[in-house]
């Protein structure tokens, strides 16, 4: 007789710790040939709630860690989906990739959290400066994470878009909590458990699956929530701008009918990291 | 003859620890002459729109009154925009940059901006004179602040206009198109050199609407556009209430709309646009925390939250509108402040010695009456030193609340007029705690003498712009701009460019 291997149940990763919803709720996944693989967490509107307290205790020790530090981590983080791209890749065929797709889905996000591991120390050198003003007076501009990021992760490219939208946001010390994609769910609980055994405290990065009907009107006015990224269709771009407006929220979407190219240069940049960056600017006078 | 707060010696032996010194006051004893400022303002009786390069009657027909707040005597006539005028300048804006703007040189762009800074500076006094009357602020600052930083602004950006390589590092940038923005009513002239400058240096397009009660130097500008040869439609300025403002920030060609104003109406405008693809600036209220430490040079302090508060009648989002001071401190640091107080001079805004002129609007005025009755009623301890006010004209006494607690709603709400809500605080911690706990985020000043101190209170400040023993500094370079419900998005220096182009 061959064995019975152990299948696992997916959990989400959330406050450094793997959950599943407080509903108790889940929706099947079934893999590429269409047999049942897995029931995923269906996450629900109080998770999403626990999910940002979660990454608002988490938020103030994120900030505050060296750039230098915050770069090794999100380093290390690129080591552990080296050391593990077979599991990922599992997780990708999983959702219908080819072999050699999620190869290159996988090494591509490798690539891409290694930019921004380099932009963690450096990021401020290019966007801050030194004011020259017309008064005896210091003054000088610098950035500060805005806080707690939303985002909202599209269907496709279910590893690179959401490490591509979660990599900028936490480089400069913001926290994330993320909805990943509902059709291919999978890749992100792996890169959850990733994220577990890479130096990321725990709290920092937050994965929620389930759906977007049910959790995009809570991302929108969520008040602790200070942006919100990724990408959305029409209907909720206006939904999410809408609840934003009631507390003066960074919104900032691609468009789910304009597909980002997750593997073009351009979906790598400097100014994705500005995007969820506050400017602060300090006057004082020079005298003796 | 001058006299003394108090008939005792003034001798500092004479002084018990802690007390503060005694303070020149001269009161009523000395007869004050008047130094009016005279220079003539050259108001016309009527101003039209500014629409296609030309001064145009609005379709509606109808003008509303320009009132002085000093003495409530109509200054001009303004014409009434509605959205069909509101709409020619949105084509006539396209048009210009279709044609003209959109394609020209950076190097151009930039000596058509250095013109206006220039033609500024050679009216100046003339433009401070119609600032004061037409919104109340005090000659000394349009005079020597509103007007000198708005030519400067238009200096600045223009220098920008040929060198835009270098505000992206590792991008191409290139202008939005044409863009919609509405301004308040407390810098007039200042808030327009702050939005035109850099829109202009990018290469974008402009409508812009000024506030109701401040449309004249505005205009006054246009005039100065022309003078420049600034070509037609590539600025755009329509006058009129709420309704024109909404017209403005909705219509079809804005490709980024900016507004400075209440973070209650930027909301509404938020929410109004939630379904377009529209770029946003918001520049909204402020509750400002002004936090004055043990170590603190004191008397430069209340120096600071003097100016922090009173500059402009408080009619700045940015006023440093809560006072924390460490409780070791604070009974020196509220008898120096009162007595402080007690020798500004309040009244005609067009004399040199003004420092409180008018407040902006009879509304402005019953809001602010409104909620200092609301602090009195909820059982803070009012000051108001003794001045007399005109007896014409919207103004208000200089007002210090102190035994104010977090939840008063003078310490919450933005009042934006001469009141100042004192609270104390213990540890470095019991400060940031408080300074931070608002729905605001724009501006915080701090006093102290400790270098690391003020590096840590930087830090922890949430808010875009903090004073470290100064206030209410201001610079084309420095940018400027709020946290949280105070807004998004920055004014000045390369940040501020940002805002108003887009990435290739």
């Amino acid at each position: 007789m061959p064995r019975l291997p152990i299948t696992k149940t997916p959990k989400v990763y959330v406050g450094g710790a793997f959950i599943r919803s407080e509903s108790a709720r889940t929706f099947p996944l079934k893999d590429a040939a269409g047999n049942f693989f897995a029931n995923i967490p269906q996450c629900t509107r109080k998770d999403l709630r626990n999910a940002v307290e979660a990454a608002a205790k988490a938020g103030p020790g994120w900030a505050r860690r060296t750039p230098y530090n915050r770069g090794q981590i999100i380093y290390r983080l690129g080591e552990m989906l080296e050391a593990r791209k077979a599991d990922m890749a599992d997780a990708l065929l999983i959702g219908g990739a080819s072999k050699s797709a999620a190869a290159k889905e996988i090494t591509a996000t490798i690539d891409r959290l290694i930019y921004y591991a380099g932009w963690a120390d450096k990021y401020e050198q290019v966007l801050g400066n030194v004011n020259p003003v017309a008064s005896p007076h210091f003054n000088f501009t610098v950035t500060e994470p805005m806080g707690i990021v939303g985002l909202l992760a599209p269907e496709e490219a279910p590893l690179l878009a959401l490490v591509s939208l979660i990599a900028p946001a936490i480089t400069s010390g913001n926290t994330v909590v993320a909805l990943v994609s509902t059709a291919q769910p999978y890749p992100a609980i792996v890169l959850g458990e990733m994220l577990a055994t890479s130096d990321l405290p725990g709290g920092v990065v937050n994965l929620l699956t389930g759906f977007r009907k049910e959790l995009v009107p809570t991302f929108a006015t969520h008040t602790h929530l200070r942006a919100i990224g990724g990408v959305a269709s029409a209907d909720e771009r206006k939904a999410i701008k809408l609840g934003a407006a009631d507390s003066v929220k960074r919104v900032k979407l691609s468009k789910t009918e304009e597909p980002v190219d997750w593997f073009s240069g351009k979906a790598q940049s400097l100014y994705d990291v500005r995007d969820t960056l506050e400017f602060k600017t300090t006057w004082h006078p020079i005298g003796a | 003859m001058p006299t003394l707060t108090e008939n005792k010696s003034s001798r500092p032996a004479a002084r018990s620890a802690g007390r503060p010194l005694p303070e020149l006051i001269f009161g009523d004893l000395w007869a004050y002459d008047p130094s009016p400022e005279t220079a003539d303002a050259k108001l016309k009786p009527r101003y039209d729109l500014f629409i296609g390069g030309k001064f145009v009657a609005p379709s509606t027909g109808k003008y509303f009154d320009s009132i002085n707040p000093a003495n409530e005597t109509k200054l001009a006539e303004i014409a009434q925009a509605n959205a069909a005028d509101v709409d020619a300048a949105y084509q006539a804006a396209r048009k210009a940059y279709d044609n003209v703007w959109g394609k020209m040189s950076g190097r151009e762009r930039a000596k058509y901006i250095y013109r206006i800074a220039r033609l500024l500076q050679d009216r100046a006094r003339e433009f401070a004179v119609a600032e004061t009357m037409d919104g109340g602020k005090p000659i000394k600052e349009s005079r020597d602040f509103d007007v000198p930083m708005a030519a400067a602004h238009f200096f600045y950006h223009a220098g920008w206009a040929d060198k835009l390589d270098y505000v992206a590092p590792g991008r191409k940038v290139a202008p939005l198109g044409v863009v919609g923005q509405v301004i308040p009513w407390n810098f007039p002239l200042l808030m327009l050199a702050w939005k035109l400058a850099p829109a202009l240096a990018m290469g974008n397009c402009i409508v812009i609407k000024p506030a109701e009660t401040t449309s004249i130097t505005a205009l006054k500008l246009a005039e100065l556009l022309q003078d420049a040869g600034l070509p037609a439609g590539v600025v755009n300025i329509v006058t009129g209430f709420g309704d024109t403002g909404a017209a403005v920030m909705g219509h079809a060609i804005a490709a980024k709309v900016a507004f400075t104003g209440s973070t209650e109406v930027g909301k509404i405008i938020m929410r109004s646009l939630a379904g377009t693809d529209k770029k946003m600036t918001m520049e909204l209220g402020g509750k400002a925390a002004n936090i004055v430490f043990d170590d603190a040079p004191i008397d430069q302090a209340v120096e600071g939250i003097v100016n922090g508060i009173f500059f402009n009648q408080g009619h700045v989002c940015c006023a440093g509108s809560r006072l924390l001071v460490q409780e070791t401190v604070a009974t020196e640091v509220l008898a120096k402040l009162k007595n402080r107080i007690k020798v500004l001079r309040v009244g005609d805004p067009l004399d040199k010695n003004t420092d409180i002129g008018a407040i902006n609007s009879k509304e402005q005025l019953a809001t602010i009456e409104r909620l200092v009755a609301v602090g009195v009623k909820e059982g803070a301890t009012m000051f108001q030193p003794a001045c007399k006010l005109p007896a014409k004209g919207y103004y208000f006494r200089p007002t210090v609340f102190s035994g104010v607690s977090m939840s008063h709603r003078i310490a919450r709400e933005e009042i934006f007029g001469p009141v100042l809500s004192v609270l104390t605080f213990r540890t470095v911690d019991e400060a940031v705690e408080k300074a931070n706990n608002t729905a605001y985020g724009l501006s915080a000043g701090v006093w102290t003498d400790k270098g690391s101190r003020i590096l840590k209170m930087s830090t922890e400040l949430k808010a875009g712009v903090v004073w470290a023993n100064t206030y209410n500094k201001f610079d084309p370079t420095s940018p400027f701009g709020g946290y949280k419900e105070s807004g998004f998005g920055r004014e000045g220096g390369r940040q501020g460019l940002l805002d108003y182009c887009q990435l290739v």
